[in-house]
């Protein structure tokens, strides 16, 4: 019986690709989001509220919640179970609202 | 056909239909409207069709079995098989915000944003005489200590990033809360390799026995339940009516869930809770109906029998505003047969009014029985599952109610309780709660159970003027003319 869900669908994509959270290396599939990517890799929270600096990650997993926002590429608030994973892109732990550096 | 319908007109003409919304109603009704003639525009915020039901890995995954993870996949090979042939204008990526209508007998204007999450640069308006709104559901949530943890998703969402991104939130995953989503949700996370100890559902399934006509009239409903009970005996999942996860436990992830027993009214027993050691908790309490963009043009709405506001529709799936059709969970939840005959019958309902079809009699009443067969028993199982007063004695006075704006249950019974908030905006307005990103999505149910203090909650509005977020580029840019979907 399949054990993973690739496995499950007969899943064959083309080579995986590496993204960074943090600075450290994660490994994407091609076809997934960033949250699937993170999801891959274990990592289950990329996001600080605003008030109590709390970690957050995916919670309803469609779009709606807007509690994955992450920084993607220095763009902040940017949904990560939405946005495709691209080689290369950076994933940085959103800290607030994300626009810190318009602070004056 | 050899000739598009949309290769005949001219391109400053509004389209015939634009639906919002590429899931099983949005597809059915799209498909119906375009192989009667219509010129039909799909509009849709994913970048493939199939909606939350159909979702499947995207194309670069090269799934070779992608109905592995889906109940009734041929009905959506079949419509995407349709769609490719009927001329319709898919446009994936776009996010409706708005729909506005300049005159009173002029064509719809739907309002996008573009892009994976309405990111991109270039916000574009759609024109259209006649609207289907499939806008679908979201997952309804109730609060309780420690739901904020990473390692607490949405069922639905558990399932979601599954079906597309081929992911597991963790390895011994505990489904809870009530609905027949569980069991789907169940039953997919064990089938890919999780381990699932236990599904915890507030209701007691015996509550479907109060309804045995709407039960033998749905064989369909019946044989679903059966695939998904095979599967979770099969993986050894237990099944636990009757309770709720009551608190979550761990530090900075989830390490265990409480489970306690309920009364009927939801009330937890005091006493009977004990721990499931798990890393992750799907959770979800039924579905709610995303209409704002039906709300905000004054459609009518009524309370479904689990509390949600779902849109009043007429026999052809009108709404209460002419010209603005609904299908699917915007006229209450009730799952993927009834959305399937409710866009068709909609499809068909646009192309008799706007094209002057006829000899369609026989089809629209074949869809209307086929409607309000499996609109009774969605009735039923929603009456089944609505949740009891009682689930807000699990709540801490620490516990976060509003998820974006950090806003405690004790700061909204206070504003219920001593500053006289008797309802979800006016909590809004004194707390914050419902104010963030989500615009209430996830905290409305429990802020209107907090309000109403022990009464009967007045179901949220679903009014938000602004159904996503939107940048003030694209307000900005409304006033241009040049931003229409080329054709």
């Amino acid at each position: 019986m399949a054990r993973t869900p690739a496995d499950l669908v007969g899943a064959q994509p083309g080579p995986p690709f590496e993204i960074t959270f943090d600075g450290r290396s994660v490994t994407a599939r091609p076809g997934q989001t960033v949250a699937a990517a993170l999801w891959g890799a274990g990592i289950m929270a990329w996001r600080t509220t605003r008030d109590g600096g709390r970690p957050r990650g995916v919670f309803c997993g469609i779009g709606q919640c807007f509690d994955c926002l992450a920084t993607v590429n220095g763009r902040p608030n940017r949904r990560a179970c939405l946005v495709p994973a691209r080689p290369g892109d950076a994933i940085v732990t959103q800290e607030g609202h994300g626009h810190d550096h318009l602070a004056v | 056909m050899t000739t598009s319908p949309s290769e005949l007109s001219d391109p400053s003409d509004p389209y015939d239909l634009a639906v919002v919304g590429a899931g099983p109603a949005g597809l059915a009704g799209a498909v119906a409207a375009a192989e009667r003639g219509l010129r039909v525009v799909l509009l849709e915020a994913a970048a493939h069709t199939g909606g939350q039901y159909y979702r499947h890995p995207a194309p670069a995954a090269r799934a070779a079995r992608p109905e592995a993870l889906h109940h009734g996949w041929p009905v959506y090979a079949d419509l995407s098989r349709r769609l490719a042939g009927s001329g319709v204008r898919h446009c994936p990526g776009h996010h409706v915000w708005s729909v506005t209508k300049d005159a009173p007998d002029g064509p719809w204007s739907a309002h996008c944003l573009t892009g994976d999450d309405g990111c991109d640069e270039r916000p574009v308006r759609v024109r259209a005489r006649a609207l289907l709104l499939a806008t679908g559901a979201y997952e309804r949530q109730l609060p309780f200590p420690g739901w904020t943890l990473p390692g607490v998703v949405g069922a639905g969402g558990a399932q979601a990033m599954l079906k597309s991104g081929l992911v597991l939130p963790g390895r011994r995953i505990v489904v809870a809360g009530s609905g027949p989503l569980l069991l789907a949700v169940a039953s997919s996370l064990a089938t890919a390799g999780a381990h699932v100890p236990a599904v915890i559902e507030a209701a007691g399934y015996l509550g479907y026995a109060r309804h045995p006509r709407a039960l033998v009239t749905n064989p369909w409903k019946a044989a679903e339940a059966l695939v998904h009970g095979t599967a979770l005996l099969r993986h050894r999942v237990r099944m636990v009516t009757r309770s709720a996860v009551t608190e979550v436990h761990g530090t900075g992830r989830v390490e265990a869930v409480t489970v306690a027993r309920l009364d009927r009214d939801w009330r937890p027993v005091q006493g009977s809770g004990r721990r499931i050691a798990c890393d992750v908790l799907a959770v979800g309490h039924g579905l709610v109906p995303q209409i704002e963009l039906a709300t905000a043009l004054g459609c009518a709405t009524r309370r479904t029998a689990d509390g949600t506001a779902a849109l009043v529709l007429d026999g052809l799936q009108e709404t209460s505003v002419r010209g603005l059709w609904a299908a699917g969970e915007t006229g209450g939840a009730g799952g993927v047969q009834l959305a399937l005959a409710e866009g068709e019958l909609a499809g068909i309902s646009v192309a008799v009014r706007v094209r002057g079809k006829r000899g369609e009699g026989r089809r629209i009443r074949e869809l209307r029985r086929r409607r309000d067969r499996l609109r009774a028993f969605a009735d039923a199982m929603s009456a089944v599952h609505a949740p009891g007063p009682g689930w807000q004695r699990w709540l801490t006075d620490d516990t976060d109610v509003c998820r974006c704006e950090e806003v405690t249950a004790a700061r909204i019974r206070e504003a219920a309780d001593e500053l006289g908030a008797r309802d979800v905006r006016t909590v809004k307005l004194l707390t914050r709660a419902g104010m963030g990103w989500c615009q209430g999505r996830m905290c409305g149910t429990a802020v209107a159970c907090l309000a109403a203090r022990g009464g009967t909650p007045e179901p949220p509005a679903e009014r938000r003027p602004f159904a996503v977020p939107v940048p003030l580029s694209a307000l900005t840019a409304l006033g241009e003319p040049d931003d229409d979907v080329p054709r």
